[in-house]
């Protein structure tokens, strides 16, 4: 295998392992403001013991999310050099603004987050919370303006020739709302907060099938069920707000996403269907002329198809791509329609006691996180063969010092860590559901060390 | 060229990244010290309260080194690029090291079982002492200077040409001067039994550093005359490291009269004025190339544009500000509350 492949690999499994972690954090930020802010609000003690449990389940997305981040920070310098000098003077102020505004404010406000519980004021605590969430709302902003810039660039202009050719910034603003930055950081934030409800939702729904905490459980599923709702409906309105960002701006990704091959005709969307790239023909459920009426709300307009590109220009994976467009939106939908109904049987009164639906819900965490995952793997590898869209192909964007046999150590390495630490994520995430909101270690207010200290003491 | 104060962008961001990489160093290096002596205390008890003193910090500390990070891919992403490719194994092992480190810390206390509880003290040690030694190993390289070619490309030399004899002295001398931090740490954080076994430690490990900094220091001036070039030109630069000495002699001094706390201000400033050598034996250069002059890496054919820079700067003072207001914020509101007493981690 070549250092081009397994850089690749490399860097797709280490920074979809991360991005397990990220939408799980703000998600369940975002519920610990809310639960919180009841609790001071209202007085509720329940909502207290609700916002200490997902506290030490958050304490444990948080910190696995911070251990897989360093390592995509290193990869851009380790495995991108060519990219990374190409890059850095226009990522240079995003990643500062992240590092000063985002990470520093994350980790600032953690420590009380964590440990504060009973050592300051309830608002106090409140005001941690929320930096601590804006800190990764922030993080979230920073990040995808990057990754926006990579994929419609923005703000700048080239210098230097060949091999020595790199972007300057020329624009601050221009590279920050590049044309598709505010569209992928709504469709990302409302991404994690689906992450972070439907977590708190199938939680809460295995202690409602167990008949386990059932006063607390309701009152945190009937949060986590207007969050998942309003947003999931959200999430169909920004993700077609991204898709007409992509037709205008690249349209090799959009020709792709649909598997839509002719130069230019009217085009049609699928619901499902398997692309024959050889044939150059999709079966599948289709709506006719779809496409070209999200692009121009009229069945007929011609829409610019993969054969327009030369082939060196065009992604390669069509069918891959296809796919995992089709299923974050068959997910979507799915979403939509189960969040619909659990609301419908709410007002009705009888969501409680649905098992089988609550038994769903115990598995549709699983939902987000596969289209939160599909999302990006449809979105990075429609960007191909560009690493930067239309300027720096991949394949010229690699380390030059780098052998193949160093990445393939160091990918066989990454597995193995990963591997431990996807186990430990399981074993301790089980742990604590099974332990259950009335944990009875009330000093237990930074779960993970706290726990050792609680053994010394005994 | 753009200036503010009478520094010009690229010295203004080079002193930015330095500023973080010794807060790293002097943060993260207490909790590695402290690490590696782990599998020297042998009770059950003494572990785990040694383990609960870097308990609460240990990932805090690593920010800074997110940070540091990005700010010099942001400002020399060419030295950047070049550097993180150069050492592509230990950095790598790097990662896994402080994966693995926080893995054990996370993973220790869930089990009873003995040998367990062995298994990720080994692993918690040895990941701790590998971190500051690789650490080292790559400020060796790059005070080495490598083989930088055109284009600022690193020609590949094999895999494991980061393991030279210089490279490796200052791999462990830097693990010993952790070590001696560490030490002097978890002296403040303990008391007892550990603590007197901590006073001997730390005679160990001062020697340890003393004798290995000595040796660095001698190889240095023999073997690398490079790095004194900039001393020879300005001799007041002098004064740097005739104070690193002193501040290196006040540490034994204090240890002996068991004013910790201050021995502590003193390892921290110790590292500091080491960085602060290093930076003044390579200003304006960032990377030596050893093929042919016209090839290395310096603060101005690395750095970002002016137009990039200035923004950053500009980030940065916006920022900083705002972050030493809600760290003074939560330190005031958090450590306010609580008399925090030596034991209640
Ligand atoms: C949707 C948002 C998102 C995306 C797309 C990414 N991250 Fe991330 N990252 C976060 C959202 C986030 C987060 C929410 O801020 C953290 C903090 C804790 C967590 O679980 O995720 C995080 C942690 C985190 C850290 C540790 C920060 C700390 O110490 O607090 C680093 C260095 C990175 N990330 C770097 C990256 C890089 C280089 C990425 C891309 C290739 C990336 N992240 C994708
Ligand atoms: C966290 C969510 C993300 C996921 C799941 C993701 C996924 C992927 C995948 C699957 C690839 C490989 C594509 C291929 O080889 O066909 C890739 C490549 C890449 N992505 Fe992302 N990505 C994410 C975020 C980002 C961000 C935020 C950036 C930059 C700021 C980024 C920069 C890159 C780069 C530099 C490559 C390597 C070159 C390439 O193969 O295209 N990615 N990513
Ligand atoms: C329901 C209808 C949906 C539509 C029409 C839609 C549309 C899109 C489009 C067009 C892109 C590519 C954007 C680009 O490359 O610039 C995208 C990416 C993405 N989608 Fe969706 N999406 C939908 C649902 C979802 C859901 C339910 C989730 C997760 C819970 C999700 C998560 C993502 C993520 C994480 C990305 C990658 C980041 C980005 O490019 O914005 N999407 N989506």
């Amino acid at each position: 295998m070549d250092v081009e492949l397994l850089s690749r690999l490399q860097f797709a499994f280490t920074v979809a392992f991360h991005y397990i972690f990220p939408p799980l954090s703000i998600g369940l930020g975002l519920l610990m403001v809310i639960m919180e802010s009841i609790y001071i609000k209202t007085g509720d003690k329940q909502y207290e013991i609700l916002a200490r449990f997902w506290t030490k389940i958050f304490a444990l997305t948080f910190g696995i999310g911070v251990a897989s981040g360093i390592v995509m920070e290193f990869e851009f310098g380790t495995n991108w050099a060519v990219y990374s000098k190409y890059v850095g003077d226009v990522f240079g102020s995003a990643l500062a603004a992240e590092g000063v505004f985002a990470f520093a404010l994350e980790s600032g406000f953690l420590g009380v987050l964590l440990f504060g519980w009973n050592r300051t004021k309830p608002w106090v605590h409140l005001v941690s919370t929320i930096g601590v969430f804006i800190g990764s709302m922030f993080s979230a902003i920073w990040i995808v303006v990057a990754n926006s810039w990579q994929q419609t660039p923005a703000g700048f202009h080239i210098v230097g020739e060949g091999m020595e050719a790199r972007a300057e910034i020329t624009d601050f603003w221009a590279m920050v709302f590049n044309p598709s930055s505010v569209d992928r950081i709504l469709h990302v934030w409302l991404g994690a907060f689906l992450a972070g409800a439907f977590l708190v939702l199938s939680v809460h729904s295995y202690y409602l099938l167990k008949g386990r905490f059932r006063e607390v459980s309701i009152k945190a599923m009937k949060l986590a069920l207007i969050v998942a709702t309003v947003f999931s409906v959200g999430q169909l309105i920004t993700g077609h707000s991204s898709a007409e960002g992509v037709a205008e701006n690249q349209p090799a990704k959009l020709a792709a996403i649909e598997g839509h091959f002719e130069a230019s005709a009217p085009a049609d969307m699928y619901l499902l269907g398997w692309v024959n790239k050889e044939e150059q023909k999709v079966t599948g459920l289709k709506i006719p002329g779809g496409l070209s009426f999200l692009v121009d709300y009229d069945f007929t307009t011609p829409v610019t198809g993969l054969n327009a590109f030369p082939e060196e220009d065009r992604p390669t994976a069509v069918n891959a791509i296809f796919q995992f467009y089709h299923i974050m939106i068959a997910l979507g939908l799915f979403m939509i329609a189960l969040t619909i109904y659990a609301s419908f049987l709410w007002w009705k009164g009888k969501l409680f006691d649905k098992r089988w639906l609550l038994f769903t819900f115990v598995f549709a965490v699983l939902a987000p996180q596969i289209a939160n995952q599909f999302g990006w793997y449809a979105a990075e590898m429609g960007r191909q063969p560009w690493v930067v869209y239309g300027l720096l192909r991949t394949s010229d964007a690699l380390s030059e010092a780098v052998s193949a046999n160093e990445v393939l150590f160091s990918l066989i390495l990454f597995a193995l860590i990963y591997a431990i630490l996807f186990t430990l994520f399981i074993y301790l995430l089980n742990k604590k559901i099974k332990a259950g909101p009335y944990d009875e270690q009330k000093e237990a207010d930074r779960p993970l060390q706290s726990e050792i200290s609680n053994i010394i003491t005994a | 060229m753009n200036t503010f104060l009478g520094i010009d962008y690229p010295t203004l961001w080079f002193l930015v990244v330095g500023g973080l990489f010794s807060g790293y160093a002097i943060l993260d290096g207490f909790d590695f010290g402290a690490g590696a002596w782990h599998l020297f205390f042998k009770r059950e008890e003494s572990r785990r309260i040694a383990l609960n003193a870097v308990g609460p910090v240990w990932d805090g500390n690593e920010v800074w080194l997110v940070i540091g990070g990005g700010a010099l891919f942001a400002g020399f992403p060419i030295l950047y690029a070049s550097l993180f490719s150069a050492m592509y194994i230990p950095f790598m092992l790097f990662l896994v090291f402080i994966i693995f480190r926080a893995v054990s810390i996370e993973f220790r206390g869930k089990e009873s079982m003995l040998w367990w509880r062995k298994l990720w003290d080994v692993c918690y040690s040895i990941s701790s002492g590998m971190l500051a030694l690789l650490l080292g190993v790559v400020l060796g390289n790059v005070l080495m200077g490598m083989a930088v070619g055109e284009n600022f490309v690193y020609q590949d030399a094999g895999f494991l040409e980061f393991l030279n004899p210089y490279a490796l002295l200052v791999g462990i001398n830097t693990l010993a001067l952790f070590m001696m931090h560490g030490a002097i740490f978890l002296l403040l954080k303990t008391e007892g039994k550990l603590h007197d076994k901590l006073t001997r430690l730390l005679r160990g490990g001062m020697i340890f550093f003393i004798v290995t900094f000595a040796l660095l220091t001698l190889y240095t001036l023999i073997y690398m005359p490079h790095l004194s070039d900039n001393f020879k030109q300005n001799q007041a630069l002098f004064v740097v490291p005739l104070l690193a000495f002193l501040s290196i002699a006040n540490i034994p001094r204090l240890a002996t009269k068991r004013k910790y706390l201050r021995a502590f201000l003193f390892s921290s400033l110790t590292i500091s004025l080491l960085l602060i050598l290093v930076a003044i034996e390579l200003y304006p250069t960032l990377l030596i190339s050893t093929l042919d002059p016209e090839y290395s890496i310096t603060v101005y054919n690395a750095a970002s544009s002016e137009k990039s820079l200035g923004i950053m700067l500009t980030i940065v003072a916006i920022g900083a500000p705002l972050v030493v207001t809600y760290t003074w914020f939560v330190y005031k509101t958090f450590w306010g509350k609580v008399k925090l007493d030596e034991t209640s981690y």
